[in-house]
Formats: structure tokens, sequence, C-alpha cells
């Protein structure tokens, strides 16, 4: 029998089970959305090469348990026929995650689904110290749990007023979670406190009359861990208001991990033992907008 | 307080989300086209989902009074964004 080579089939997405010379099949998933097509295919591999089930993984991907090593070449041209790939295990960026976004939930704020493939398309399985997660949440009510990520990017809109088309029905005032909108009904005068502001785009999905607009971006945190260790990602950067500006945050955040991470340990442990003074500084986070 | 006058009032303080915007739907049944509902309602989840909702169905939420005992009073104008 061939030389079993775990390292390389793990990196291509079979993870090693306990059952010897069984894999469960890791797949290529980006922003949790899969075509339907594409879904009746991974059916049939479960069928015929599994053991009849799909095993949905705790960050919107899927596996294919119990697929022989005798099988897995023929299994990845099964997948190739309807563009499906091997996803991605070990020390490199992972399955990107992301909710619905603005396209489909009332609530998003931004296009969630592409900004996944198009991480997906750049990123993913890009080899790192360690693993690497980087989750899209579209709004302020954070559904994919952003902070969670070694990278999170969360929707939000910086709010701007137009007075022309107020009526002054003090509505945003009411919503605003955090009382950054003072409505002066009177004197005909809103005022928002931008330095309160967390650009949740509530006053402007509220608003009756269109009053209130804005452009939307991106926020983002880093340095999260939900494993062996626990911890939050602290948004260190300002509100990012565009695409490019977002990618170069996040070329320039892989590079301080790849530059300072030692193997085997995670980016906020590298963070916590490299300095986040040393990533602010690299990173010039200041100066970003 | 306010000297709008309402055409119909509803108080959605003591139900919850989905029920708040059914009552309120119901509410605005009853009314005629630019008629004024006015909605007695709690802050939190009511106050940021109820008139976000009453926006897409095309009323127009005309003024927002806070009673200081964490409800609001809305006042809504049927069909006011048609």
């Amino acid at each position: 029998m061939a030389e079993v080579n775990y390292k390389e089939l793990k990196k291509g997405g079979f993870m090693p089970q306990v059952q010897k010379d069984c894999f469960s099949l890791r797949l290529r998933v980006a922003g949790g959305n899969i075509q339907a097509n594409q879904l009746l295919k991974v059916t049939e591999i479960a069928d015929n090469f599994g053991q009849g089930y799909v095993h949905m993984t705790s960050r919107q991907g899927i596996e294919i348990p119990f697929i022989k090593f005798a099988d897995v070449e023929i299994v990845k041209r099964e997948l190739d026929e309807v563009g499906l790939q091997t996803g991605a295990c070990g020390p490199r960026v992972r399955t990107i995650t992301a909710c619905q976004g603005v396209n489909v939930c009332p609530s998003g704020l931004i296009d969630t689904t592409s900004l996944a493939k198009e991480l997906d398309n750049r990123y993913f399985a890009k080899e790192l110290p360690h693993k690497f997660k980087i989750g899209v949440t579209g709004c302020k009510n954070n559904c994919l749990k952003a902070e969670e990520n070694d990278l999170g990017i969360k929707g939000g809109v910086r709010p701007i007023w137009h007075k022309d088309e107020c009526n002054f029905c003090r509505l945003c005032e009411a919503v605003c979670p955090i009382q950054a909108i003072k409505v002066q009904k009177n004197n005909q005068v809103v005022t928002l406190d931008k330095e309160k502001c967390n650009y949740c785009g509530k006053c402007v999905k509220a608003c009756p009359v269109q009053s209130w607009d804005g452009e939307s971006g991106f926020i983002i945190s880093v340095g999260g861990l939900f494993g062996n260790r626990i911890a939050i990602g602290k948004q260190v950067f300002s509100f990012i208001s565009s695409k490019e500006q977002l990618f170069k945050v996040i070329d320039k955040t892989l590079e301080f991990f790849q530059k300072y991470g030692k193997k085997s340990e995670r980016f906020r442990n590298t963070l916590d033992r490299v300095g986040w003074e040393i990533f602010e500084k690299e990173l010039e986070v200041r100066n970003i907008e | 307080m306010s000297n709008i006058k309402a055409d119909g009032f509803i108080d959605i303080t003591d139900v919850v989300c989905p029920i708040t915007f059914v009552k309120v739907k119901v509410a605005i049944e009853e009314l005629e086209q630019g008629q004024i509902l006015e909605i007695q309602m709690n802050e939190g989840e009511s106050i940021q989902n109820v008139p976000r909702s009453l926006k897409d169905e095309g009323h127009r939420v005309v003024s927002v009074e806070s009673n200081d005992d964490s409800t609001f009073t809305v006042f809504v104008e049927k069909g006011g964004l048609v």
C-alpha cells in the first residue's frame, strides 16, 4: 500500500479520522453559501463514498465523513464536476464566514456575500504561522460573531444628516442606542456626536423621510480566539470606508503575522507577546481612514 | 405633550415581537389613508423595529415623544410615504 502523506492530505481538506484510512472531507465554502446543484453532488458523494450523511461544521462549512483513502482522487474529480473544491486545514487562512448581509437581511449594511467571495479569492489557504480565521458580519447585530475571529469585519455606516428632508419627528433620537443624536425640534437642528457614533446605521434605517444617509464601510477587529484560549477581538482601526483600504489593512495584518508570529502561535498570542503598540505602529493605524 | 390629533390609538407595551407589529398593522387597517395612529410602545426592541416596519409598509412616522417611563408615543400617518 502506498505511503499515506497525512500532512499533504490535511492541507487539502482531508481530515484524518479516528478510523484508520478514513477521512472527513472538508469543502471550500465562502460565506456559508453553496449552490443547490453542488449540494446534490455532495449528497451523491456522501451516499457513494461516505456513510450517507454530512457534518455541518462550526464555521459554515460542510464535511463528508468516512471517505476512504483509496477514493480520494475520484472524490476530488467528482467535486470538480460541479466546481467544488476541498477546504483548508492546518496553519493557513480558513473558511471565510459571513451572514447573508444587505442583499437579504433587512438589518444588513454591507454586501457580506460578495465580500466573503473576494476574501476567499484573495486569502483562502494562505500559509501562516497558525490557523487564521476571517469572518464577516453585516451589521452591529453581529450574527456572525466578528470578534471571535482572528480578523473580524463588521458592516457599518457613517451617517450624514440632511436638513431639507427632515421632519424633526425625533425617531432617530429614539432609536440611537448610544444617545449620540439630539433633535431640537423648535430650532430645527439635529446634531450627531461623531465621537460617540458606533456606525450601527439605526438612524439611517429608521428615518421615515431619508433625512439620514451615509456611506457604508467596515469596522475591523483583530485577535479574536474561541478555542483553548478565549479572547475577544479588539477594534484598533477607525471606520474604513473603502474596500481597497480594507484589503490593504488585511494584507498588512497578515504580513505582520508572517513576520512576527512563531510557528503554531495564534495571532492573538503573537499580538500579546510582541505588543499591540508594535502592531499599531507597523500598520500606521492612526493614518488609516 | 403633543398637539397632534390622532384618529386611533394602540398600546403595544404589553406584547413582544412579532405581536407588536401585528397589533399595529390591525390598528392601522381600521384607518383611512392620511389618518394618524398614535402608538404607545416600549424602548429597545419595539422602538428599534416597529417604526422601521411601518416605513417598509409605506406609513410615515410624523412624531416620536419620549415619555420618561421607558415608553415612547409614536404618531404615524397611514400611507404617508406612498
